[in-house]
């Protein structure tokens, strides 16, 4: 410190240039944010493949359209706000993806395109970019089609009469079941051995449980996704479908039918478990499954709507905040002391 | 609670905590050397948690190794001493690593000094006796403690002859003596265990009659198993036990190393001392037994010099005072591609800016890091993906801290127990989007107003 400048000259030694950091100095490699992105799209391949066997050009078609329709949303309405892009994250990607499994297959180009746009918009950017919107962007943008444009998605409760591919000429399963609940039909026997493999109709990516599972289970095992919200997910729908079990035991669809159908698994692996939207800690985010889980079966039985999982994540989004408020974990030792006096 | 006879009840682990790369064996195997004596050593007046001490000396006068040179009156102090022959110079300041200036003693090294093999037998080496220590006074133990200057050598540096003073409203039963070194790189108290373990249980069992503790357990990670061993042989016939507990960063904090040993919490805000433990480094063991048996002061301590950005990384007995550059020069002087040199270990040390600065009695390792080991990750947005939570040991909440500090929301700091948190890195070292959670929680805890 304050050395004459001659005495810099002769009294600097030659040597390596040392930074000043604060701790700590070495840092775990093994994940960053855009290494868990990349985790979810690889998770979703067997979804996308199972959905591309089920509806063939129709899938393809849909990825093609909302993958890069959001990714120019994004990079569209962030250059709007003067920000900088952060697309190299592939948040983007995911939320394209997402959003293409959640929408039927017959929905039309538009329907793709208007939806990414909401999605990423309203869902996303309005509330200040990746990692601070309250609500799933994907759910966001479906939401908004659903509203807009009902009967755009008309897989979801019709029947196509002429359709090309056979599968789309039956309803969903989960409509198959509300109009039986209705008529007292019995439910076919192969159909739980279908709903695991996917060969059945619904939306892009609901098809497959074991797709789902799969792409689900590697997701947790890299810690990408949280267990305990699936786990949560589980619980509560099996708690709600076990007591309408008990209550109507004349009914043939059972709890594992309610479990492997309908968007149930894509959104308790894929969509719920979204680290932003979610709560930060272990035992918040099994209550966050858990509510997520009772409201799909509560939806699925006590309303019109034979699918209940785009309502139900975006009502466990808006409580998340209040989870993680009501939950604050205890520390080691118990809290900080109030000091008296 | 029940008092415990000094076994080890807990379940040898804590919960969450991080696994860092050990990095052991650039220096584990490398035997302690003694430093040679550098012509000029600096000795800091504040380097012990509590008051700055007041010069003894004055400048121009000749001292004798050994010599108290700084001392205050105040109880929460530790004085301090020359660690060599010589004559004193003009004061001056020190910039320690962490960011505080200090007042220094310097001097100038003159006449005879103690070297080589013979200074390490005068710190470590000779005989210990593990029987016939029931003739010191707990009384006489901690005078001996305070007189030679005693601080916690593992790092916080607080002054020991206060933590082994007798309180009659908070009684101690165990004394825990923590050879954990959970840091990564560092090898200075491996080696001490190895080297000197008589030295060590020796000093536990005097420490544990000073403050009163009927049960002695040292706690030692599974990556030391051979130092288990020594000092399992060095304590056989007394009551000192030894606990091998899990390798896991951070199991040297006295939070986690407590509960796993001992199946205590130590409540937050408070001390192990309320749960009637006391902790002292092995570092500290050894030099309590100097202290008392030798009426030596502590003027030495054991230095891992480490890292891959070090020619030779060794383990030395440096003088209280010598300067990172003597240390560093020792070891053949930094690589080309060195890039950080930490005081301490990679977790929680600090940078140095200036190799200038002087080594002090908390001075446990210098690692010096290279451009491979740093990683750097570009700091994006929080995507609350909740890592920090899962690794977070004192079941905390890092990223609502961090920016509760960052966005100055003092309450929400306050409701996510903000000072609470012990620094200890795992919430940084785990974050996918490269936030400076540690630093962030730091500055809040300095910003936040006191209620």
């Amino acid at each position: 410190m304050g050395k004459a400048p001659s005495d810099v000259e002769t009294a600097a030694p030659a040597g390596p240039l040392i930074e000043v950091a604060p701790a700590p100095h070495v840092l775990s490699r093994a994940l960053t944010t855009r290494r868990m992105m990349i985790d979810v799209l690889i998770a979703l391949a067997p979804v996308a493949v199972a959905s591309v066997l089920v509806f063939g050009w129709y899938a393809v078609l849909q990825i093609l359209v909302c993958v890069p329709s959001c990714v120019s949303a994004e990079a569209i309405l962030t250059r709007a706000r003067g920000k900088r892009l952060t697309l190299t994250d592939c948040s983007a990607m995911v939320t394209g993806l997402i959003l293409a499994f959640s929408l039927p297959a017959t929905a039309p180009v538009w329907v793709g395109i208007i939806g990414s746009f909401a999605a990423i918009g309203i869902g996303k950017i309005v509330f200040g970019g990746v990692g601070m919107n309250i609500f799933n962007p994907a759910m966001v943008g479906r939401a908004f089609v659903m509203m807009a444009f009902p009967g755009a998605l008309a897989a979801g409760g019709y029947v196509l009469a002429d359709a090309s591919v056979p599968v789309l000429t039956h309803a969903t399963p989960m409509t198959e079941v509300f109009q039986r609940s209705q008529d007292g039909g019995a439910v076919p026997a192969d159909l739980l051995a279908s709903l695991f493999l996917g060969n059945t109709n619904g939306s892009l990516g609901e098809t497959s449980a074991l797709a789902c599972l799969l792409g689900g289970l590697y997701l947790c095992i890299r810690r990408t996704a949280s267990w305990e919200i699936p786990a949560g997910a589980i619980l509560g729908l099996l708690a709600v479908a076990g007591l309408d079990n008990l209550a109507r035991p004349e009914s043939q669809w059972t709890v594992l039918h309610h479990v492997l159908g309908g968007a149930f698994l894509l959104g308790a692996f894929f969509i719920l478990t979204d680290p932003v939207t979610s709560p930060l800690t272990p035992a918040a985010k099994l209550v966050f499954g858990a509510v997520f889980g009772a409201l799909v079966m509560t939806i699925r039985l006590f309303t019109p709507y034979p699918e209940g999982v785009m309502f139900s994540v975006l009502a466990v989004n808006g409580i998340s905040p209040l989870l993680n408020r009501w939950m604050v974990p205890r520390p080691v030792g118990g809290p900080v002391p109030v000091k008296k006096g | 609670m029940n008092p415990s006879m000094g076994g080890a009840v807990g379940s040898g682990t804590f919960a969450r905590g991080v696994h860092p790369p050990q990095r052991k064996t650039y220096s584990e195997a490398a035997a302690t050397e003694v430093l040679p004596l550098p012509p000029e050593v600096a000795v800091p007046l504040l380097q012990h948690t509590g008051v700055p001490c007041e010069p003894l000396v004055k400048a121009k006068e000749e001292v004798s190794a050994g010599q108290m040179i700084g001392k205050a009156d105040a109880f929460v102090s530790a004085p301090v001493h020359a660690p060599c022959r010589g004559v004193v110079q003009m004061f001056s300041v020190a910039t320690l690593p962490n960011g505080r200036h200090v007042k220094t003693i310097p001097i100038r090294a003159a006449g005879e000094q103690l070297a080589g093999q013979a200074l390490y037998d005068d710190v470590l080496g000779g005989d210990w006796p593990r029987s016939g220590l029931g003739r010191y006074e707990p009384g006489r133990i901690v005078e001996a403690v305070r007189e030679g200057g005693l601080v916690g050598l593992g790092g916080a540096a607080f002054p020991t002859h206060v933590k082994l003073t007798r309180n009659e409203s908070r009684p101690v039963d165990t004394l825990l003596v923590n050879g954990c070194e959970c840091e990564p790189y560092l090898t200075s108290d491996y080696r001490l265990m190895l080297e000197a373990p008589a030295a060590i249980v020796c000093g536990a069992m005097l420490a544990a009659k000073a403050c009163g503790a009927r049960g002695i357990v040292i706690a030692v990670e599974s990556n030391k198993a051979d130092a288990a061993e020594r000092l399992r042989q060095a304590a056989s016939g007394t009551a000192v036990r030894v606990s091998v507990v899990r390798t896991k960063y951070p199991m040297g904090g006295e939070r986690q190393v407590v509960p796993a040993v001992l199946k205590r919490r130590v409540p937050t805000g408070g001390l192990p001392l309320d749960v009637g433990v006391v902790v002292i480094n092995v570092g500290t063991a050894a030099a309590v037994a100097r202290a008392v048996l030798r009426a030596k002061p502590l003027t030495h301590r054991v230095v891992t010099v480490t890292g891959a950005g070090i020619a030779n990384p060794k383990n030395l007995l440096v003088p209280i005072g010598a300067s990172y550059r003597a240390l560093i020069d020792c070891c053949g002087g930094l690589t080309d591609d060195a890039v950080r040199v930490v005081a301490g270990g990679p977790m929680m040390g600090f940078a140095l800016g200036s190799l200038d600065a002087p080594v002090t009695k908390g001075t446990s390792g210098v690692t010096v890091l290279t451009t491979r080991d740093v990683t750097r990750i570009e700091e994006t947005q929080c995507i609350r993906c909740g890592r920090c939570v899962d690794v977070c040991p004192l079941h905390l909440v890092p990223t609502r801290m961090a920016m509760a500090s960052r966005y100055k929301d003092w309450e929400l700091a306050r409701r996510y127990y903000l000072s609470a948190c012990c620094e200890c890195g795992c919430c940084a070292y785990v974050c996918p989007a490269g936030i400076p959670l540690v630093q962030l929680m730091r500055t809040g805890k300095s910003q936040m107003p006191r209620e």
